[in-house]
Parts: C-alpha cells; sequence; structure tokens
C-alpha cells in the first residue's frame, strides 16, 4: 500500500499575547490511498488545527507532513470542505462550483466541461443557474462537496462537514457524501467529534488525546454495509460505538 | 426563480388578505397627509394660526408656481442638487477607497484609528471659517463640506462591512491558495454589497446635510441660500416651498438608491 499522507511528530504551538496554547504534540500517523480516514476527539481538542497543518494554511512548529512522500505538495492535491457549505450567496451554484479554479486560475474549457459533469452526474443539472439559498441544506452540501472536487484532488480534507445540519439531513448528506467520495475514488480524512458518523464513514478511525493533540488509539471497525446508512443499521455497530465511546471517555 | 409554487386556496388568502393590509396602509398614509394640510389650511383660513409666520399649503404652492415662474428657482434647484450629487459621489468613492486600504493594512488602520475617531466626533460645522478662508464663499466650499460630512460615515460604515467578511470564507479561498487580492475581489467586495447600498442610504442624507448647512454659511444661492434668505426677510412662504422641494428632492434621491439595490441585489442573505 502507497501511502498518500503522512505526519511525522507534527507539533504546533499557538502565541496569543495571554498564553501559548500547545495545539498538537508529536503527532503521527499515516492515511494510505483511497482509505477513508477518521480523526474523532472532543471539541476543542484540535482536529481542525491538524486539517489547517495539512491543508498548508499554518506551518508546523516542528514535524513533517508529506504527501506521495514529498513536503513541499501543491495546494491542488488538496480539497477542504468546512463546517457549513460556505457557498457564496451572491454566486449562482455553477458559479460557486468554478470558484475554485477561478482562484487557481485554471478555468478552461475542460476544467468547466469536468465541472459541469459533475453537476449533472449528482443531480444538480437543473440547479445550476440557482443561488444557494433556493437549495435544501443536502443539496447545497452536495454543491460543497462537488465545489471541492473540480479540481480534481487527491485527498479531501472534510472538517465536521455535517455538524450544522439537522439530524436527519444528516444521515442522508453523510451517506450521499461518502458514496460520491467513494464513485470518485478519493482518499478522505474526516474530523468529527460524532462517534456514530466515524464509524458509519471510515475503514479506520484515530481516537485523539486532547490538549496538546496526540493519537490515544486507533480502530479498524470491520461492519458489514456498502453505506453509511446500511453499516448504521448493522448489529456491530453498537459494539463498535461502545468500544470507542468508552476510549473517548477515559 | 421561486423555490416551489404551492398555491393553496389557504394561501391564496392569506397573500390576499396582505394585500389588503398594504392597501390600506397606503390610503391611510396619504390620509393623513391630506388630513395635516386639511387642517393647516383650516386654521390658516380661520386665523387660528397666522399665515403670515406659519404661511399655508395654497400659499406654499402659489409660491412655488411663482418661483418657477418669475423667478429662477430652476437654477436654484440646480446649484443645490450639483452640489448635492458631487458632494455625495466624491464622499462615497472617497470613502470606499479609503476603507479598502485600512481593511488592507491592518498597521494602517491600527494608525489612522484615532484620527478617524476625532474626526467622527467633531462637528464638521465647526470648520466653517475654514473652509470659507480655503475655498472662498461658493460651490466648492459648500461641496467640500458635504465630503467631510459624508466621507467619515461612509468610511467608518464600509470598513465595518469588509472586517465583517467571514473568516471561514476566507480560509476556504486561502484552501485554494488564494492571494490576498484574489479574497478582497472574489469575496470583500461582493459580499459587502448590501453594506454598500447601506452605506449610499446613509450618504445620500449626509450630502443633504453638508450641501444645506454649507449653503446656510457661504452661498449666494441653491435652496438653502433661498430657506436663510427667506426667514431674514420674514418670507415664510419661501421658507416652507422651498423646504418641501427639499423634502421631494430628497426622497427622490432615496428612492433611487433603493431602486438601484432591488437592481443589484439578487440574492437573499
Ligand atoms: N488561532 C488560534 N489562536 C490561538 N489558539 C487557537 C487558535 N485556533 C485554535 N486555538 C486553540 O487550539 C485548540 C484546538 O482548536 P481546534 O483545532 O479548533 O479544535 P477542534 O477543531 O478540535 O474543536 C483550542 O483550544 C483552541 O482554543
Ligand atoms: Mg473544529
Amino acid at each position: 500500500m502507497e501511502k498518500l499522507l503522512e505526519l511525522k511528530k507534527v507539533s504546533l504551538t499557538y502565541q496569543t499575547l495571554e498564553n501559548e496554547i500547545r495545539a498538537i504534540e508529536d503527532l503521527s500517523f499515516y492515511c494510505n490511498k483511497g482509505d477513508f480516514l477518521s480523526i474523532i476527539g472532543p471539541s476543542g481538542c484540535g482536529k481542525t488545527t491538524v486539517l489547517s497543518l495539512i491543508a498548508g494554511l499554518l506551518p508546523p512548529t516542528s514535524g513533517e507532513i508529506l504527501i506521495n512522500g514529498k513536503k513541499d505538495y501543491e495546494k491542488n492535491d488538496l480539497g477542504y470542505m468546512l463546517q457549513k457549505d460556505q457557498l457564496f450567496p451572491w454566486r449562482t451554484i455553477e458559479k460557486n462550483v468554478y470558484l475554485p479554479l477561478e482562484i487557481k486560475k485554471s478555468l478552461t474549457k475542460r476544467n468547466k466541461d469536468f465541472a459541469d459533469s459533475l453537476l449533472d452526474k449528482y443531480g444538480l443539472k437543473e440547479f445550476k443557474k440557482n443561488y444557494p439559498d433556493q437549495l435544501s441544506g443536502g443539496m447545497r452540501q452536495r454543491a460543497a462537496l462537488i465545489r471541492t472536487l473540480v479540481s480534481n484532488p487527491k485527498l479531501l480534507l472534510l472538517d465536521e462537514p455535517f455538524s450544522a445540519l439537522d439530524y436527519q439531513t444528516r444521515l442522508s448528506v453523510c451517506d450521499d457524501v461518502y458514496k460520491i467520495i467513494k464513485q470518485e475514488e478519493k482518499t478522505a480524512l474526516l474530523v468529527t467529534h460524532d462517534i456514530s458518523e466515524a464509524i458509519a464513514m471510515s475503514d479506520i478511525i484515530i481516537v485523539l488525546k486532547s490538549r496538546p493533540a496526540k493519537v490515544k488509539c486507533v480502530f479498524v471497525p470491520k461492519i458489514f454495509g456498502e453505506s453509511p446508512l446500511k453499516k448504521r443499521e448493522s448489529k456491530d455497530f453498537g459494539v463498535w460505538f461502545e468500544k470507542i465511546w468508552k476510549e473517548l471517555d477515559k | 426563480m421561486k423555490k416551489i409554487a404551492d398555491f393553496s386556496e389557504e394561501h391564496a388568502k392569506y397573500i390576499k388578505r396582505f394585500k389588503k393590509e398594504n392597501a390600506l396602509v397606503t390610503v391611510l398614509r396619504f390620509a393623513l397627509l391630506a388630513l395635516l394640510l386639511g387642517l393647516w389650511e383650516l386654521f390658516a383660513n380661520l386665523g387660528v394660526i397666522d399665515p403670515f409666520i406659519a404661511s399655508s399649503p395654497s400659499r406654499v404652492a402659489t409660491t412655488v408656481r411663482r418661483l418657477f415662474v418669475e423667478d429662477n428657482f430652476l437654477y436654484h434647484i440646480g446649484i443645490t442638487l450639483y452640489e448635492t450629487i458631487l458632494g455625495f459621489l466624491i464622499a462615497v468613492a472617497a470613502g470606499y477607497v479609503l476603507a479598502l486600504a485600512l481593511w488592507w493594512s491592518e498597521r494602517l488602520r491600527r494608525v489612522l484609528e484615532p484620527y478617524i475617531v476625532v474626526l467622527n466626533s467633531l462637528p464638521k460645522i465647526a470648520l466653517g471659517p475654514i473652509i470659507i478662508v480655503w475655498f472662498g464663499s461658493g460651490v466648492k466650499a459648500i461641496v467640500f463640506m458635504a465630503v467631510i460630512i459624508g466621507v467619515i460615515v461612509a468610511l467608518i460604515t464600509m470598513l465595518n462591512g469588509f472586517l465583517a467578511t467571514d473568516k471561514n470564507k476566507i480560509l476556504l479561498l486561502k484552501s485554494f491558495g488564494a492571494s490576498k487580492f484574489q479574497i478582497l475581489k472574489k469575496l470583500v467586495v461582493p459580499g459587502s454589497l448590501p453594506t454598500f447600498i447601506s452605506m449610499l442610504k446613509i450618504s445620500v442624507g449626509m450630502a443633504w446635510i453638508g450641501s444645506i448647512m454649507g449653503e446656510y454659511l457661504v452661498s449666494r444661492a441653491g435652496l438653502g441660500y433661498l430657506i436663510v434668505y427667506g426667514g431674514q426677510v420674514f418670507k415664510l412662504d419661501l421658507v416652507m416651498a422651498s423646504t418641501v422641494v427639499l423634502c421631494a428632492l430628497a426622497t427622490l434621491m432615496y428612492v433611487l438608491v433603493a431602486f438601484l439595490e432591488k437592481k443589484i441585489i439578487k440574492y437573499k442573505n
């Protein structure tokens, strides 16, 4: 197996006027190509910080982050999906999806066609010219995912992308996003504080110890079912939930 | 484009009731105006109030007509409009550009903060004598007055709008590798469009304050001049007539901005 992402003894300290916050210390883990990996931990334990580091928005205080074994990887290799859809309300869905291409100055016919094909494939064909406020929460989330896919990233970084949705929508959007990621054969790193979401979606779960964040333990839940919703129905689901819940609680 | 058009009978009833209520409010508004004008006219005719001091609607109407026909009313209106619109445009443009600069550089923002606070709290009319010395007593001085009154408010409103840009959206753009200029162009400027519109609305009012105040101070023409002159020679008809026209013009300008808002903002926030 080829390691797509690897963190080696990564540390990060935030400097503020009042004090220093050691958010992450000696964090090491890796993620293979095609994996769906989740990181869970309580709020404020440094999950968003980990993603910001990988996305290159923050330089680590020490340690290295490698993608495909390289230290200086390109922004194009990564797709970052934040809490809430963050669609721009003054842009149509289509224009929202083109945004990364505009920023990267690669709004070519070919890339546009690819973006359009994704919109068509995932049921947003009729809504291209609509504004985000005319779409349901689930559709908006799908549009946000497509926006991260248009620049064809190797690795998707998902920062609690469903936390702003109500429970019902969350279950179906979760399913939706999972299927799209699998169909597009992407590697994904999901960060969440929701245990059941992590179990339903991922192949590997890393539990973080809080402040400074460190790997506490790793689970590889083997649950039968081809989608998150199916996995939730499995009787093993509860067993795994309990295992991880106990570990988080310690 | 609408979401889903689902017009049940209940909904139709609701819409109908809503429209009826709206129509009633409009009628009442005009009725109130008619009542006030009617009472004013009546009291003036009955001698309850002295028409020499309080004027009356019919006298105002006659005066407006006479001003247009005999005196050069259009000239005065033109002068005031020119000063107001020029002052408005300069204040808005300068305020916007300065706000952009202050958004761009946090250091500049911190350096200039106390100056802005002082300029904002200073009653600009106190600068009257200085303005007269610098710009003479003409249109230039009045436009300058309108600009200094408008620019600070425009600047502060716009800067707050720029600074209120969603941090997560900035983060999103950064994750695409956006430069600061791209963040400005793709997010900060379009995202602050609603603020820009409210800034325009406030600035319309500020420009009128500036130009009329300027005319009170220095001018020899314009609506503000007519009002001051009318007061000095005790021609209340002239004062009232000019004020009424001023009201109409200011409203018109506000309506134009509101119309612009409907034209350019198509999404809901
Ligand atoms: N820009 C920052 N400056 C200082 N401290 C920060 C900053 N961002 C996050 N932190 C602190 O770092 C810790 C981890 O934050 P974060 O990564 O957002 O946690 P999570 O995403 O798991 O909720 C928190 O205690 C938070 O207060
Ligand atoms: Mg977070």
